[in-house]
C-alpha cells in the first residue's frame, strides 16, 4: 500500500512539473494574466485611489471581498481554537507558591489560594521556569519597539509593503515575545479574554461595517468612494481612507486572533499556567 | 535574479522540508519548519513580491513556530509513527 501510496505521488508530482513548461515564464508581459487586469491595475490604481502601493490598493479595494473573507477566516480559526479548547469549570488544579525570601514553595490544593498581588509570596507553574533576569528584561525593553513598528506597519501599508495582516501579526508577537520569556498570566493580566474577543469581533465589524455604510450611502459593498458623502475628502481621497480603515480592522483581527490562539493551545484552555 | 542564489536557497529548501518529514523529534521539526519559511521569505523576496515575504516571516517564520512550540510543549516531544 506504502508502495503504491508513494508511486502515485511520484506520477503526480511528474506530471505537475511537466505542466509547468505551458506556463509563461517569469515576469513574461504577454502572458494572459498581465495582459488583461494586471495593466489596468498598474497604471490606474494611483489614479483611481491615491495609493501608491499598488498591492495595498488591490488587497483592500478592488478585491475588498477577498481580503474580507479571509479576516473572517483568522476570527474563526480564534473562534475554533476557544471552542475546541476553553474549559470553564475546570476542576481545582494545584498550585505553587514560592516565598520570596526564603525561597520556600508551598504546595496548595484545592480552592484555597494565596490572594494575588502579595508581596511576599510569588505564583510559580508547575512546569514552566521563567527565563533569566536578562531575558526578561531585554524582552520587555524590545516590546514598546516592536509594537511601534506593527503599528507602523498596518498604518505606512499605503506607502511600503505591510497592511493589517504583518502589522497585526507583529503586534501579536510582542505579547508571544512577552509570554515565552515570562509567563501565561503575565500576558493575561496586561490583555484579558474579555478585552481579546471583543477585539477580535471588533476588527471583523469594522471591516464589514465600513462596507455597510459604502452600501447606505449609495455606492456598492466595499466601494469606498462612497464615502466621500459623509468625510469631507473627494472621491479619490476617499478611497485611500477607506483601505486604511479596513486595514485597521484586519489588524485588530489578527492580533487578538494570534493571542487568543496562543493562549488557549500553551494552557490547555485554562488561561492559567503555561508558557 | 541570480540564478546561483536562487539555486542554493531552492536546495536548502528542499532539504528542509524532507528533513521536517523525516525527523522524529518534533521540537527540530517546529524548528526546521521555521527555516524552511524563512527559505520561502527569502525566495518571494527574490522574485519581488515583498509583501508575501514580509507575510511570511511574519507568520510563518514567526508566529506559527511559537504556536508549534506551545502545542509540543502541552503534547509530546517525540512522535509516535
Amino acid at each position: 500500500m506504502r508502495k503504491l501510496a508513494l508511486l502515485s505521488i511520484c506520477i503526480s508530482g511528474l506530471l505537475l512539473i511537466y505542466a509547468t513548461g505551458d506556463f509563461p515564464s517569469f515576469g513574461d508581459p504577454h502572458s494572459p494574466a498581465a495582459e488583461h487586469l494586471s495593466p489596468h491595475y498598474i497604471e490606474q490604481a494611483l489614479e483611481e485611489t491615491s495609493v501608491p502601493n499598488i498591492v495595498s490598493a488591490v488587497l483592500a479595494d478592488y478585491r475588498g471581498y477577498d481580503t474580507m473573507f479571509e479576516t473572517v477566516v483568522v476570527f474563526s480559526a480564534a473562534l475554533a481554537c476557544f471552542f475546541l479548547l476553553r474549559v470553564h469549570n475546570a476542576s481545582p488544579r494545584r498550585r505553587f507558591y514560592r516565598h520570596n525570601l526564603t525561597g520556600v514553595v508551598l504546595h496548595v490544593s484545592g480552592e484555597k489560594k494565596i490572594p494575588e498581588g502579595s508581596v511576599h509570596f510569588e505564583r510559580i507553574d508547575s512546569k514552566w521556569t521563567p527565563q533569566t533576569p536578562i531575558v526578561r528584561i531585554v524582552s520587555r525593553l524590545l516590546t514598546p519597539f516592536i509594537q511601534l513598528f506593527g503599528l507602523y506597519v498596518i498604518f505606512h501599508g499605503h506607502q511600503s509593503p505591510g497592511g493589517g495582516f504583518q502589522g497585526g501579526v507583529i503586534l501579536g508577537a510582542s505579547f508571544l515575545l512577552l509570554a515565552l520569556s515570562h509567563d501565561l498570566r503575565f500576558v493575561i493580566g496586561r490583555v484579558g479574554e474579555r478585552f481579546l474577543s471583543i477585539f477580535n469581533s471588533a476588527g471583523v465589524l469594522l471591516y464589514s461595517g465600513v462596507g455597510l455604510v459604502c452600501l447606505g450611502l449609495g455606492g456598492n459593498f466595499l466601494d469606498y468612494s462612497a464615502l466621500s458623502a459623509i468625510m469631507p475628502v473627494g472621491e479619490v481621497a476617499a478611497r485611500s481612507w477607506g483601505i486604511l480603515f479596513v486595514e485597521i480592522g484586519v489588524g485588530m483581527t489578527v492580533m487578538a486572533s494570534m493571542i487568543l490562539i496562543y493562549n488557549n493551545v500553551a494552557s490547555e484552555g485554562r488561561w492559567d499556567e503555561g508558557l | 535574479m541570480i540564478w546561483q542564489v536562487d539555486l542554493l536557497v531552492l536546495t536548502l529548501v528542499l532539504i528542509c522540508g524532507f528533513f521536517v518529514l523525516r525527523i522524529k523529534d518534533l521540537l527540530s521539526a517546529a524548528i526546521l519548519y521555521g527555516a524552511y519559511s524563512f527559505m520561502m521569505c527569502l525566495l518571494w523576496a527574490v522574485m519581488g513580491a515583498v509583501d508575501v515575504a514580509f507575510t511570511e516571516a511574519a507568520v510563518g517564520a514567526g508566529a506559527s513556530t511559537v504556536f508549534f512550540l506551545a502545542a509540543i510543549y502541552r503534547t509530546t516531544r517525540r512522535t509516535k509513527d
